[in-house]
């Protein structure tokens, strides 16, 4: 423990000398790397616009309000599309999540030398990459469209339901599927009756979850052409239309707050 | 589950117990799925014709990846990248700074009343806000450039980590942080000596998970103009040169695979 001997009597201190060095130092490059960010931020930020942000923030907050409401009648086939796009892609990056969850479990994979890591590749390379992106390239490969941004919700969906399913696969009880496969069940039987029954509540707790985000992502996916309510809002703020844009900003907001109760409610049911 | 008796039971084959108990839930669900599905699939507009075509630009696309293009637009693209790591320090570095004192005060065993219900506002505000809409309005407001990309991450890193750190100190041990209390302790040594500690490796987690997010997310903002690599991406996508793209998006995954190594070295050390 170290201590400090002060005029003969120790007195506790919570780290020695060198650590509380070492820390010092640390924050300090710390600190030089942060003021040395904001630096580069600052060089190439325009201060004129920044002192006169309150102006125009409340320029557009009164050209925004009060919203566009008959503009509503409107919006009902997008937000359907945006529904389905989130529903869709769920649907179609479970499908494929489940095969790459149970390469990619230790305790699943047939081989965890080199199947283990592909899977681990798809996992991380589908996660990394923002579903914004993924539609930049559909659009480009298969044209703009609902279709683009199914896929590209699919897509993206496949690292993350995949990640937490495998970890799930990892953490099941060994004992069961022991005494499956004592029965002198298959390779397919020890899944169904005693790998997937354990799995079951965590995948649809996944599902559900993952849905719920689709439905955040969907909304904005139309800002690049994929379809969904996102069309409209960039149609809107293309034109500097700003009370439709507040009246979408609502709807996204509503459709937001919706899907996460439903998602909460499925999963405290579940779980 | 219904009571029966072992001699009733005997003699009749087991069935798989259903996921869903209660019949009509269970065929409810299945058949409001499939009306459903069918909705949605007649509603889905694919242009079959122009998808096929896009195959040969999608397998020209996955074999950019083999020869990814650092080089012919090597500035741009090193550019992008820096400016998205430089907003990814500063904005986590602010956004986790300031989300400390607002998940003290969103932690209902610590805050009274009036904070904790400001301080869940600003957390759910800051939630039910998806980044890029929140980039697209500070674009608006504060002109182009990584000033509002810094910003929206700040704003979107405050609502993450404040609503986990604050359900952090509420799940607490309360013992220890009476203790301190009993022995005297002011505020802010009974924050530092007795609540501290036990979020401390969480937090920590959390904050290296959510730089990771953000250096993800800062990937995209560059597409409403708000800086960093974004926006190199989408002008490469626009003029079809796949290999700069893929390129991009290589660093994006080597960027985030680096920090995910990392993460998980400095949480191992923390826990």
């Amino acid at each position: 423990m170290p201590v400090l001997d002060q005029n003969g009597t120790q007195v506790w201190r919570r780290r020695t000398g060198r650590e509380s060095l070492q820390r010092w130092f640390g924050w300090l490059l710390g600190v030089a790397v942060f003021v040395y960010c904001w630096q580069i931020i600052s060089a190439s930020t325009t201060w004129f616009f920044v002192w006169d942000a309150p102006r125009i923030a409340n320029d557009i907050w009164t050209r925004a309000t009060p919203p566009r409401w008959e503009y509503i009648t409107q919006l009902g086939r997008p937000i359907w599309d945006t529904l389905n796009i989130a529903t869709l892609g769920t649907l179609i990056s479970l499908c494929l999540a489940v095969p790459v969850a149970f390469l990619a479990a230790r305790n699943t994979t047939p081989s965890a030398l080199f199947i283990r890591p592909i899977a681990l590749l798809i996992i991380v390379s589908t996660r990394s990459i923002n579903s914004l992106i993924w539609a930049l390239l559909l659009i480009a490969i298969i044209g703009p469209g609902v279709f683009a941004g199914v896929v590209a919700i699919a897509i993206r969906s496949i690292g993350f339901c995949a990640k937490l399913l495998y970890e799930a696969i990892e953490e099941i009880d060994q004992t069961q599927v022991e005494a499956i496969t004592a029965t002198g069940a298959s390779r397919w039987q020890v899944m169904a009756y005693g790998i997937v029954p354990q799995i079951l509540p965590a995948f649809a707790g996944i599902a559900v979850f993952r849905w719920d985000i689709n439905i955040r992502e969907s909304t904005v996916l139309g800002l690049v052409g994929a379809g969904g309510i996102g069309l409209q809002l960039s149609a809107s703020l293309n034109v500097l239309a700003w009370p439709q844009v507040s009246l979408i900003l609502i709807v996204i907001l509503v459709a937001v707050v919706i899907s996460e109760w439903v998602s909460a409610k499925v999963r405290g049911a579940i779980i | 589950m219904s009571e029966m008796r072992l001699e009733d039971k005997l003699g009749t084959a087991w069935r798989k117990p259903h996921f869903i108990k209660t019949p009509a839930l269970r065929w409810g669900l299945i058949a409001g799925f499939v009306v459903y599905m069918i909705a949605a699939v007649l509603t889905i507009e694919v242009d079959w014709g122009r998808v096929y075509e896009g195959l040969d630009r999608g397998a020209a696309f996955v074999l950019a990846f083999t020869s990814p293009d650092f080089t012919s637009r090597a500035s741009d693209i090193w550019e992008g990248l820096f400016e998205s790591i430089v907003m990814t320090v500063a904005a986590s570095v602010v956004g986790i700074a300031i989300s400390i004192p607002i998940g003290l005060g969103a932690a209902r065993n610590i805050a009274p009343l009036p904070v904790y219900v400001v301080c869940r506002g600003i957390v759910a505000i800051s939630r039910a806000l998806q980044e890029i809409i929140v980039a697209i309005l500070l674009v608006a407001i504060f002109g182009f450039g990584p000033l509002a990309g810094f910003l929206t991450l700040s704003f979107a890193t405050i609502g993450f980590l404040s609503k986990l750190l604050a359900e952090d100190i509420e799940a607490m041990d309360r013992v220890q942080a009476e203790a301190i209390k009993a022995s005297g302790a002011r505020w802010t040594q009974w924050i530092n000596y007795g609540v501290q500690p036990q979020v401390m490796p969480r937090l920590v987690g959390l904050s290296i998970y959510r730089i990771d997010i953000n250096f993800r997310e800062s990937a995209i903002l560059g597409l409403v103009g708000a800086g960093g690599i974004g926006a190199t991406l989408n002008t490469a996508f626009d003029r079809y040169e796949y290999d700069t793209a893929a390129a991009i998006l290589l660093l994006i995954i080597g960027v985030v695979m680096a920090l995910e190594y990392l993460s998980g070295i400095i949480r191992a050390r923390v826990q």
